[in-house]
């Protein structure tokens, strides 16, 4: 984050979306990208190996503790990486004035499908 | 000020034959928001295990419908190339396969792994 000399919603915005931030966000984009290419195999290739596409096999695939974490580190590092993405395509392609604003909506968006996400991964593992 | 120089123009994207290195580039970013869609599908999917045996008939019955099933190997697609192009774009970070020549080779492998891994992939969970 940059520096927020005081806290107005205009300041917060401009130091949670971009401002002086350019090499933090280069070097995450590598390491989710790094961490996403053992957990975008494991994905692939368990979701194939399921035997059916049954509730129970869902269920039971999801409420291993082992598939549970994964999923989870997977959300987080899939959304991360994908919301620095957008950030990138949005900064490039719009004017600054309205890049902060749809940079804003974006991470506010993919944030809450995360939140979504893992909340769903961990009701499904300690329910059953 | 107005555009009223008559001299010809330099070539236009609908006209200029982009190269294949530049059309993987875009590819890159297209693949990367698509994704970033898939991963708010996969949410829809996990929270609708979560949610019950209802919800999840409902949800398996739309993605095994061949729409769905379009859509999912669309994504399975875009997943494999995107991660592929990304281990492309890491080395190159690395300062590692970036002149043309080893560019234009590698783009033709991403493009090779993305076929191979996709049909696998469809192949396990199909016929697996």
């Amino acid at each position: 984050m940059g520096n927020i000399r005081s806290l107005t919603l205009k300041n917060i915005i401009s130091a949670a979306t971009s401002a002086r931030n350019g090499t933090g966000h280069f070097i995450w984009q590598r390491l989710s990208a790094l961490l996403l290419i053992p957990l975008v195999l494991w994905f692939c290739l368990s979701i194939a190996f399921l035997p059916d596409a049954s509730y129970a096999t869902a269920i039971s695939w999801l409420s291993s503790p082992f598939n549970a974490v994964l999923m989870i580190v997977t959300l987080i590092s899939g959304f991360y990486h994908g919301a620095l993405g957008i950030q990138t395509i949005l900064e490039d392609y719009t004017s600054s004035e309205s890049t902060h604003r749809a940079v804003l909506i974006s991470n506010v968006l993919l944030f809450l499908f995360a939140a979504l996400g893992i909340y769903s991964v961990l009701k499904i593992a300690f329910s059953s | 000020m107005p555009w009223n120089d008559k001299r010809p123009l330099s070539p236009h994207l609908q006209i200029y034959k982009l190269p294949l290195t530049a059309k993987l580039s875009v590819l890159h970013r297209g693949t990367g928001v698509v994704l970033a869609l898939g991963l708010i599908l996969l949410v829809i999917v996990v929270a609708s295990a979560a949610s019950g045996e209802s919800a999840w008939a409902s949800i398996r019955w739309l993605l095994s419908s061949w729409l769905g099933y379009l859509v999912l190997i669309g994504f399975t697609a875009s997943l494999y190339y995107h991660f592929c192009n990304g281990i492309r774009h890491l080395f190159w970070d690395m300062d590692k396969g970036l002149d043309l020549k080893t560019a234009k080779k590698s783009a033709l492998w991403v493009i090779i792994a993305t076929i191979v891994l996709t049909v696998f992939t469809w192949t396990l969970a199909l016929y697996g």
